[in-house]
């Protein structure tokens, strides 16, 4: 347990100072943009009157040296505070809090469903290879990985919500129903359907090739051929030995899948009107509101560290060889 | 053994079919034998003479679909094998038959403990309770002669040696006390130390438990240790059946007589070396540290391949390096060919001390100094054709491309090739030619001192012999100088004038490849010379002569 909590430590420290490196990078981003920011801003609300853009300097610290400048910065993202649209009125916390629950929530199931999926699609393809049922699996998969996310969305729509009318096109909830306790719970399901699989059935497809090789790897492997000598019976080989050993490769994937909990959906988020963080960072860079994209990117970052960090976690959990040291 | 004793085996005319379009139809065709109660058959043969597939046959382990047994059968307690269902088949895996493998370090599973693994065993055949069963591991562990039993129970196998996973690997397959043990080649990966403590174990273990055993091997050594019968396969065919005493010492096939001709042995007959003049190289306190899994915020573990190792290498002297697995020896030999720099020390070549040279400085002596490793298999670039892997060196240096080529034919014709090989590729040849063609690459540049890293241990014997014969003639023929670096004893006393023994990083004793075989000083020494399976075993006397002959004249081999 001590050595878990001194790996944490240290892979805490070691992401703070990656953490900086981006907070560092974003900052050189937004002085990078041309122009002044306070002409910028002023420009945008239609006012330009030398007076108010110079308020405007004072109140965003603009009048002040780099380095100051820089330190504020970086202490108010330490506070979490990532910063003021101006576009919308909103700190820009706020507006992304907002956001998180829908998006965690579409991208969370599709991780989950794909993962599942994946694992066990790949599962029966390599426990019947080459048979029918292998071509089906493996033709399936190569379709849903090399098929465009939009255009499977699209087509979705068509069919479901256009064609048959079974599945809302758009959005998270029914607009103005009112549902409540279960009948809330069914309308925002019915809405989930067609972005969880949009989203899900490429991740799928890459799980599902992934354990499928894996495991073809594993299963020729030594010890795979002990435990049959051991006279077990072959769904214990399959589980206990050959599974358990190819889904190293895929915690790795699953690992990498988990950091775009949050950025990864923008797509997806477009064509089905989700109102989750990818829309959000849509529209802002339609509307060319960078303190909105920054802060998506460093809550997007941070994600990704954090994963890495349970990724390398869940491997020592898994396999014994990899030490937490 | 007589006719009465209790066969527990009878494999009656075994025919295993291969996969059409494989080399041959048969892996193993019309095979007979029996084993009874408390004996010992040894089953040898090169590679792909159907040894390991007849053990898996019996198994029901054959990779299915393609590999089947087509005719013959194995009775094995009053019913045959190969009609029984798959589920009689998985009782009596691992129940009535165990089996261990050759390959210690990948036969377990990595990410189960060790006891968990026996366990498995004993919950698909048993009818155990849980305490029962934690009980029985722990009594099977300390039966194989594993230390404290209850920490190496809740072990995972990267934890434990090559030597401990295979008692592991015994453990497991004993679990049952099963009426038969298979074991394909299972000390063939290990050190001779540990070697001869397996052989002993399941020496023990067949005592103890009355098992009929059947012991796949390629080694005669080994068969003269332990064996009580022997069968010796050869294309899928058993040539020879008898008991050890016949097979060993009055071979009768002549497959069996070049195979035990074959065996490397100290040869009496070579002439004392004389050295003569200043040493080639005269390598000083070599010292070679690597780091272990040092990272970004701290250090890492320490391990020292190489302290304070001299070494001298006279023009045309052969210098083996003996040592176990881990012994440094192979990092003694990438530091004096400038692949790993030392630590510490000095390693002067013809006057030049090489570890202070830069890259740029170095780049003369690799013409000097050449290497051949041990895997033919991985050490030659599979999309070069064979011309172009040995005419790379000189290329690289200079000689004109029709020169090169010239040479490389040459050089292929020297090692007993066709110089037509060199427009081949080298998945067209086998093993022991590759090995040739690695001899004849690293001869290309007429280097001065060749350092061989187990060049023959992934040989079959014969072949071995041959490869072994070749580089000793071509040594004499061109003054060649050369370290031979090899975990095999007998190996090292067949083509060494002078021995250096490692271990663990040091060279413990050098000498005379005669003095340290009749002689040896050091504790360590005289433990791997006594550890060399089958040394009451005199190869007879007809077969000595046999292989001199064969040393004299190793031209036109067709390894």
């Amino acid at each position: 347990m001590g050595k878990i909590v001194s790996f944490l430590g240290r892979r805490v420290v070691k992401s703070l100072f990656i953490l900086l490196a981006i907070v560092l990078i974003n900052f050189a981003l937004i002085r990078a943009a041309p122009g002044d920011p306070a002409l910028v801003i002023a420009g945008q609300s239609g006012a330009s009157d030398p007076q108010y853009i110079e308020q405007l300097r004072e109140k965003f610290h603009l009048d002040e040296p780099l380095p100051q400048q820089l330190w504020t910065y970086v202490t108010d993202v330490a506070t979490g505070d990532l910063g003021y649209s101006y576009r919308q009125q909103r700190p820009v916390w706020d507006l992304i809090a907002e956001r998180l629950p829908a998006t965690l929530l579409l991208t969370g199931i599709a991780y989950v469903f794909s993962l599942g999926m994946g694992l066990l699609l790949g599962t029966l393809a390599a426990v019947k290879v080459g048979r029918w049922s292998d071509t089906a699996i493996t033709t399936i998969a190569l379709l849903a990985y090399a098929t465009p996310l939009y255009w499977i969305g699209l087509m979705m729509i068509l069919l479901f919500s256009v064609q048959l009318g079974w599945l809302p096109a758009f959005g998270y909830q029914s607009v103005g129903a009112g549902l409540t306790g279960l009948d809330h719970f069914v309308d925002v399901a019915a809405h989930l359907v067609m972005p969880v699989l949009t989203l899900g059935l490429f991740y799928m497809a890459v799980y599902a090739r992934l354990t499928r090789s894996s495991i073809l790897e594993v299963r020729d492997m030594d010890f795979v051929k002990t435990a049959r000598a051991k006279g077990l019976p072959e769904r214990r080989v399959v589980v206990r030995h050959v599974l358990r050993n190819a889904v190293l490769p895929v915690i790795t994937f699953a690992g990498i899948q988990a950091g775009y909990l949050i950025g990864g959906s923008i797509l997806v988020e477009t064509v089905f009107a989700w109102p989750g963080v990818g829309r959000l960072a849509f529209d802002a860079l339609l509307q060319r509101d960078y303190q909105v994209l920054l802060g998506i990117f460093v809550v997007t970052s941070i994600m990704v560290l954090v994963f890495n960090i349970i990724t390398d976690l869940v491997y020592t959990l898994i396999d014994p060889r990899i030490e937490v040291s | 053994m007589s006719e009465t004793d209790n066969v527990v085996l009878d494999v009656r005319g075994l025919t295993i079919s291969l996969p059409e379009g494989a080399e041959r139809a048969h892996a193993v065709e019309d095979v007979n034998f029996t084993i009874a109660e408390n004996e010992l058959l040894c089953i040898v043969g090169e590679s792909g003479s159907g040894k390991s597939m007849t053990a898996h046959a019996i198994m029901g382990l054959l990779p299915a679909p393609h590999v089947k047994v087509a005719d013959g059968e194995a009775i094995l307690n009053g019913r045959d094998v190969f009609t029984r269902s798959e589920a009689e088949q998985r009782a009596m895996r691992g129940g009535d038959v165990g089996m261990i493998f050759q390959e210690p370090m990948t036969a377990l599973n990595p990410l189960m403990r060790v006891g968990e693994q026996i366990d498995e065993a004993l919950r698909a055949h048993a009818d155990m309770d849980a305490a029962r069963r934690r009980e029985r591991v722990l009594e099977l562990l300390a039966a194989v002669g594993l230390p404290d039993p209850e920490s190496l129970r809740r072990s995972y196998p990267f934890r434990l040696s090559g030597g401990q996973r295979q008692r592991v690997m015994i453990a497991m397959a004993l679990a049952l006390e099963p009426r038969l043990l298979i074991a394909d080649e299972p000390t063939t990966a290990l050190d001779v130390t540990t070697q001869k403590q397996i052989l002993e174990l399941i020496q023990r273990m067949q005592r103890e438990l009355g098992m009929a055993v059947m012991f796949i091997t390629h080694d005669f050594g080994v068969v003269a240790e332990i064996a009580d019968r022997v069968a010796v396969m050869q294309e899928g065919r058993c040539v020879e059946i008898g008991t050890a005493d016949e097979v060993l010492n009055r071979p009768q096939h002549p497959y069996t007589r070049e195979l035990i001709a074959a065996v490397p042995h100290y040869i009496e007959h070579r002439d004392a070396f004389n050295r003569e003049g200043e040493p080639l190289l005269d390598a000083q306190n070599v010292r070679k540290v690597f780091s272990l899994g040092g990272g970004f915020l701290r250090r890492g573990r320490e391990l020292v391949a190489a302290d304070d190792v001299s070494l001298t290498i006279h023009p045309g002297e052969t210098v083996g390096i003996v040592g176990e697995s881990g012994s440094g020896k192979s990092t003694l030999g990438r530091c004096l060919l400038g692949l790993h720099r030392a630590d510490g020390g000095q390693i002067v070549f013809d006057g030049t001390d090489l570890n202070r040279l830069g890259r740029r400085a170095f780049h003369p002596f690799r013409q000097r100094i050449q290497m051949v490793f041990q895997d033919p298999y991985a050490s030659l670039n599979p999309r070069y054709k064979v011309g172009r892997i040995v005419a790379q060196g000189p290329l690289a240096f200079g000689t004109p491309r029709s020169e090169a080529y010239a040479r490389a034919r040459e050089l292929l014709e020297l090692v007993g090739l066709d110089a037509s090989a060199a427009e081949r590729f080298p998945h067209e040849f086998s093993g022991g030619q590759r090995q040739r063609i690695s001899i004849a690459r690293a001869l290309a540049l007429d280097p001065e001192l060749l350092v061989a890293d187990e060049p023959v241990s992934a040989l079959d014997v014969s072949v071995q012999t041959q490869v072994l014969d070749l580089l000793d003639d071509i040594r004499h023929r061109l003054g060649l100088a050369m370290m031979f670096i090899t975990h095999d004893l007998r190996v090292a006393a067949q083509v060494s004038d002078t021995i250096a023994v490692m271990q663990t990083g040091r060279i413990v004793e050098v000498g005379t490849s005669k003095e340290v075989f009749s002689n040896p000083q050091h504790p360590y020494t005289q433990e791997l010379l006594a550890a060399i399976p089958g040394q009451n075993w005199e190869i007879p006397e007809d077969l000595r002569h046999l292989r001199a002959q064969r040393a004299r004249t190793p031209r036109g081999a067709d390894a």
